[in-house]
């Protein structure tokens, strides 16, 4: 865009006036008088000042999630409009110091605020997970859904890690792992049945669905009869 | 159902406005300035005779004031209304699952419609409701054979004659007792308690979920509405508030953070996340701002008496919506339009996401609403006047008129007004509630309870 020298000079002083005002509320109550056009790009002071809202939000032990989720919104919405790529950024040539502020700030807190606001709010689903515990029962056909449903427990069991997993998965996995176990290997095991886990022999499938039909779950029994009888493999160390 | 009206208001159009004149009648509360957390007013609500006023606390407390009968001979002023019951309602629980402590905070108190001589209300906090009654008590029995006055048991071999016990008058006790409590349910915190016009059921709402209860269940309750998404980091929007409609059993509407409002038949499905009904302005590019979003989220939702309209509340304005048009509110009011200018500041000092709730009149002609400095507004839907009014000590003598109140934007200050700068964000009033029938306000500071009445000659 194509400016004079008269008017790029103008804007330059409206710029360095808004920040002036901007710069002001830290300090206190600003004059009246000055009246507060939405600037077309945020000043490094709003985005400050709304990341630290961000942080004491999501440092509260129970976050108020309305207010959290107003703030995550404009701060997005600030991030937007500093982008150096943003169609608003009105100045050429901004002057030096909130403009390089800005581009180093972005730089370095986008990563560090996407990483930070994502592993809060999955610790928020995280506690939502265990708070599912304690869910009134539902008789069958009710409208609506029952407050006990599958759904939103699922979608919080399913962002568990493992270390707060179900550990007796992660205690048996360890507890099998010296055993020799080419005794229960492939050949007494129908290939088709992938979705079979022969208990100790797998990893924790807590993932993957069992889909056994009868006539796999009879041939199942038969085996595991069969193989009570068979001698024990030694254990570790011997 | 038609309000009683004085003279003087049917011949200049019912309601307030500048046609009422206002009069202070009551103050409830502790007068020192310093203000014990505890005592913060969280909630205010009439019943449906107008003849009780529940306030709920900080504390988890619950005090009703009854009205006293009106005074045939003294016709200058209404009854007062004075304390009836006081109870601890919620006390402060610990969560041990999460580690959280849960507030105590009374959020919403809702009252049941009488229908024998005890009264119902429900209270709620963050997580849990309660069904509570408050019945009196005026007569005891005396006269038991097997028991002395003082409760003492008498020794069986003594009694040689059998009498009836007979009730006897007792001063007036008043007991509040719980009789359901409604927990479990909620995983976020609940803003919201509507009582449906079937009187059988009624929904609580939070954050991300509303729950549909029976009255007589408290072990199950249905989930009607869940915008929570699958993954968390998506969250952009939550719920503000839910309403049953008042006359409509099947019909609810709730407001969200984006200011958006969403209007639902459970009759279309059991699952109500899909709307019938989306209730949402188009943004004004010319006053778009960073802080677009935070002012257009809804604090409040209520639907007129009627039920033909429903009034919001956002940072900025109250808007009055009919429910047969969706794409923008047929009234807007701007409570404190000066503000706009300050919005950075606001939001620097968390003042911009306060909660400020609004009321209809019983005839739906004049609506009301707080603001800061300890002021609030009404605007009368048919005179299209408005006045701004301060709940305030000095103006304490009874059946004194409160003079209106004017905040001067900008530029030169006139006697009498007050200026943005001066104004005391710290005094926010966000509860208020009108009378069911008369021209009777009762209006929340920080911790106390203002009760104002019109003048009736």
């Amino acid at each position: 865009m194509m400016l004079s020298k008269g008017l790029k000079r103008k804007r330059e002083d409206e710029l360095e006036k808004e920040t002036l005002a901007v710069d002001a509320w830290w300090l206190g109550p600003r004059p009246p008088a000055v009246a507060q056009a939405p600037p077309a790009v945020a000043s490094s002071s709003l985005f400050d000042l709304s990341v630290l809202k961000l942080h004491h939000s999501l440092r509260q032990s129970e976050p108020d999630l309305r207010h959290l989720v107003l703030v995550v919104n404009t701060l997005r919405r600030i991030q937007a409009s500093m982008a150096p790529e943003a169609p608003l950024s009105p100045v050429p040539s901004p002057p030096p110091a909130p403009g390089a502020a800005a581009d180093s700030l972005l730089a370095s807190s986008d990563a560090a605020l996407s990483a930070s606001m994502a592993s809060l709010l999955e610790d928020l689903s995280h506690i939502e997970g265990l708070s599912q515990a304690p869910q009134p029962l539902v008789d069958e056909g009710p409208p609506g859904r029952p407050t006990s449903g599958a759904p939103p427990s699922l979608g919080a069991l399913d962002l568990l890690g493992p270390a707060t997993g179900c550990l007796l998965d992660d205690e048996l996995e360890g507890l099998f792992e010296d055993i020799d176990t080419s005794m229960y290997d492939s050949e007494l095991w129908a290939p088709a049945s992938e979705g079979v886990k022969p208990g100790p022999e797998a990893g924790p499938g807590k993932e993957e669905t069992l889909e056994l039909d009868e006539a796999e779950l009879d041939y199942l029994l038969d085996v595991l009869v069969g193989t009570q009888a068979l001698e024990r493999p030694p254990g570790p160390g011997r | 159902m038609f309000p009683k009206f004085s003279l003087r208001s049917m011949f200049y159009g019912a309601g307030g406005g500048n046609d009422i004149q206002w009069c202070f009648s009551q103050v409830k509360g502790a007068i020192d300035d310093d203000v014990a957390e505890a005592d913060i007013i969280s909630t205010v609500e009439f019943n449906h005779s107008g003849e009780l006023l529940a306030t709920g606390d900080k504390g988890g407390r619950v005090v009703i004031f009854q009205q006293e009968q009106e005074n045939k001979i003294q016709s200058h002023s209404r009854g007062e209304y004075n304390v009836y019951s006081t109870f601890q309602s919620h006390e402060p629980e610990f969560d041990y699952l999460k580690s959280l402590e849960i507030e105590e905070k009374i959020n919403k108190i809702r009252w049941l419609p009488q229908k024998n001589a005890a009264q119902f209300l429900l209270s709620t906090n963050d997580k849990t409701i309660k069904l509570w009654k408050i019945s009196e008590r005026d007569k005891r029995p005396e006269g038991y054979n097997l028991k002395e006055e003082d409760g003492r048991y008498r020794d069986p071999t003594t009694v040689t004659t059998l009498r009836v016990p007979v009730f006897r008058p007792m001063d007036l006790m008043v007991e509040a007792s719980p009789r359901r409590i409604f927990a479990n349910a909620h995983t976020y915190h609940i803003n919201s308690i509507s009582i449906n016009s079937d009187y059988e059921t009624y929904l609580s709402a939070d954050d991300l979920r509303i729950n549909l209860w029976h009255l007589e269940i408290t072990d199950r309750s249905f989930n009607i509405v869940d915008i929570k998404p699958a993954n968390m980091e998506e969250l952009t929007e939550v719920i503000t508030a839910a309403e049953f409609h008042p006359n409509s059993c099947n019909t609810f509407v709730y407001s969200s953070s984006k200011g958006t409002i969403r209007l639902c038949d459970m009759r279309a499905s059991a699952l109500c996340d899909r709307h019938s009904k989306l209730f949402e302005e188009p943004e004004d590019p010319s006053n778009r701002s960073f802080f677009s979003e935070i002012i257009s989220s809804i604090s409040d939702v209520k639907f007129s008496h009627s039920g033909r309209y429903m009034m919001t509340r956002d940072y900025l304005s109250v808007k009055i919506w009919d429910l047969n048009m969706e794409n923008r509110p047929v009234e807007t009011y701007q409570v404190h339009e000066y503000l706009r200018s300050k919005l950075c500041s606001l939001y620097e000092n968390d003042c911009i996401f306060d909660k400020f709730e609004c009321c209809w009149n019983g005839s739906d002609s004049v609506v009301m609403t707080g603001s800061y400095n300890n002021f609030f507004r009404m605007f009368d839907r048919n005179t299209k006047r408005d006045i701004t009014l301060e709940a305030s000590r000095e103006n304490n003598k009874p059946r004194t008129v409160l003079k209106p109140r004017k905040v001067c934007a900008s530029g030169k200050r006139k006697k009498d007004e007050i200026s943005v700068d001066s104004l005391d964000f710290n005094k926010k009033i966000l509860h208020t509630a009108w009378h069911p029938k008369e021209n009777i306000i009762a209006v929340a500071t920080t911790n106390n309870l203002y009760i104002f009445q019109d003048k009736v000659n």
